[in-house]
């Protein structure tokens, strides 16, 4: 663990990602001290320039409401749903990857079949139809991100599943009896959680990029303020007002290059014979 | 000899077109489950909000589409007609899909197309540049400047593209295909659409030229340290010569195999360049279906987005084949 920290550490990257990140969360976190009451609602006269005022430091939008408490609140949208959907491919990729990997033969052609399939589809396109068709809320935003980020998991935990599976100490507990559920999951998935770590860590950034796209396209959960409603609702006046597509545009670019970074480091840390390869 | 390896390659077309086919058939069928998977009535979700109201209207359509008979009979029907080339009846439009389709589908193709080549040879380009300056302050930018690119929304970096050079700046058009009423025609009207075409190019391009920069760098790197280069550089070659003829075309091979993946995100990507442009494609079409909850026109453009992907993947399959002979003698 203090090996691990080293190395971590190592990264100047890292360690930028680490304390953005810390200071996004934060923010969403207190959200409802920093400002309380609904980022829905209208508090001063529209078009607040801003810098202009304490009380408004990021100005108001098309109707009134607080920007930077939109953004506070967005935050926690784009990061709940961020980590869900994450969590939810995971729950799709893994057991698809290790049963495929453990296995192999026709029960692998099949699974891979079904990955390639779904990799092959335009994943945008396929979380459009989905949310589409399922009405746009936390939850169908969510299942349509996990459904249509979990191929790469797949594939990865079959590779690291296909080459632990030949190890001798696997082996020895297929001798010993033990049953093969006990096997995958405390035999041979431990021994590859690094590179899903760090697969899933990245995976959570573009899952916040996917969910900003769709809440752009107004497919976002109507009752929540995210940062994609945000500069969708203010693209059609964006030469009037551009500090309301600007700002929550940073945000994310923050956000999901905080997340990027740790992924990097993460991977230097927990790979370092494939890092020192790679520089 | 030569016949051998024409069957081969034969053969191998023949199995991609195979798989090609099954792959769009599971399309369909993903198509007809989301049709039917969707809360309430499936004829309400065909005729879109044009008819929900119309009892008679919905009755006609339910038997129309057979919806009393039994799920496989209507999903036969359903992939019987997509074999005809129909995708159904826009309510909200009064027009077939597939025509609505074909009418959109070249302006998205040359969007595309565009924002492939763009961000194909800028990413290649940038890449080279800094593997071969590694560890320079040119280096460092064009890392950085990657890695913001990479963590950047499509949308809001079209959005900041307009902002920039159509507002501030008033060099390009910030939306459409061309200008409206110029009559212009031939090689000023190519030019005009160039014009509108470069900031939807750029932008839908921007995420994997970051992507291409960042792969090109770190393979020339690794092929830089390959034994057949010290060879190279033992025999006195020169630099430039090394690195053009042998790392950069041995580099290039992991690309092609990325260029597949790019296609989906390129298609997927269009819908928001074409709603932030006003770019008349397929991608506009799927926003302008969601915001008028027209089902059909929206699973129309899945199944086209996809058949694209498709098409796509054969063609850098074919490509990759022709690009590197240890798999075309497979």
């Amino acid at each position: 663990m203090k090996d691990f920290w080293h190395r971590f550490r190592a990264n100047k990257g890292g360690i930028i990602g680490l304390a953005l990140l810390a200071a996004i969360v934060a923010v969403a976190l207190l959200a409802p001290l920093l400002f309380p009451g609904n980022p829905w609602k209208m508090v001063a006269r529209p078009f607040v320039p801003p810098f202009e005022g304490m009380k408004f430091p990021l100005g108001t939008d098309t109707v009134g409401r607080n920007v930077a408490a939109g953004l506070a609140y967005g935050g926690r949208v784009s990061l709940l749903v961020g980590l869900v959907s994450t969590l939810a491919a995971l729950l799709i990729g893994i057991p698809v990857g290790a049963l495929a990997g453990y296995f192999g033969g026709r029960i692998d052609d099949l699974l891979m079949r079904v990955t390639e399939f779904f990799q092959t589809v335009p994943s945008f396109a396929l979380a459009i139809v989905i949310v589409a068709i399922f009405q746009p809320s936390v939850v169908s935003i969510t299942l349509a991100i996990g459904i249509v980020s979990w191929p790469p998991v797949a594939r990865l935990v079959r590779g690291e599943v296909m080459s632990l599976r030949q190890r001798e100490y696997i082996e020895a507990a297929i001798l010993q009896g033990l049953s093969t559920p006990a096997i995958i999951l405390r035999q041979i998935l431990p021994n590859a959680v690094s590179p899903i770590i760090v697969m899933a860590s990245l995976m959570v950034a573009s899952a916040i990029l996917l969910e900003s796209s769709l809440s752009f396209l107004g497919l976002g959960d109507p009752n929540l303020m995210s940062w994609g409603y945000m500069i969708g609702a203010a693209r059609t006046v964006i030469r009037q007002a551009w500090w309301l597509s600007l700002f929550p545009g940073v945000a994310i670019v923050l956000t999901v290059l905080a997340l990027n970074l740790i992924g990097e480091s993460l991977n230097d840390a927990l790979n370092p014979r494939l890092s020192r390869r790679r520089s | 000899m030569r016949g051998t390896t024409f069957m081969k390659i034969a053969t191998r077309i023949a199995a991609r077109l195979a798989k090609a086919a099954v792959v769009l058939l599971a399309i369909l069928v993903l198509n007809f489950l989301l049709i039917h998977a969707a809360p309430g009535d499936p004829a309400v979700v065909m005729a879109g909000e044009a008819g929900a109201t119309d009892d008679v209207f919905l009755a006609q359509l339910r038997e129309k589409f057979g919806l009393d008979q039994p799920l496989y009979m209507q999903l036969g029907k359903y992939v019987w007609d997509v074999l005809h080339l129909d995708l159904g009846f826009s309510y909200r439009q009064q027009m077939p899909v597939f025509d609505l389709l074909m009418d959109r589908l070249p302006a998205t193709l040359l969007l595309t197309g565009s924002a492939f080549a763009v961000s194909l040879i800028l990413g290649v380009a940038a890449g080279v540049l800094a593997a071969s300056r590694v560890g320079k302050w040119s280096d460092t930018l064009i890392s950085t400047v990657a890695l913001l690119f990479y963590a950047t929304p499509l949308f809001w970096a079209a959005l900041m593209g307009v902002l920039l050079f159509s507002v501030v700046l008033g060099w390009l058009p910030p939306f459409g295909y061309e200008t409206v009423g110029s009559g212009f025609t031939g090689i000023r009207r190519a030019l005009d659409i160039a014009q509108h075409l470069a900031l939807p190019a750029l932008s839908l391009g921007l995420f994997f030229m970051a992507v291409y920069s960042r792969m090109t760098r770190a393979s020339m790197l690794e092929v830089a340290q390959l034994d057949f280069v010290k060879t190279a550089r033992a025999k006195g070659l020169s630099r430039a010569v090394i690195e053009r003829r042998h790392i950069l075309r041995n580099a290039l091979l992991p690309i092609v195999t990325l260029a597949g993946l790019q296609a989906g995100q390129l298609v997927g990507g269009a819908v928001l360049t074409e709603t932030v442009f006003a770019w008349p494609g397929i991608g506009r079409l799927m926003f302008e279906a969601l915001t008028q909850r027209d089902y059909n026109v929206l699973l129309g453009v899945f199944f086209v987005s996809a058949a694209m992907v498709i098409v796509f993947n054969l063609i850098t399959d074919l490509i990759y084949g022709i690009v590197d002979p240890r798999i075309r003698a497979q």
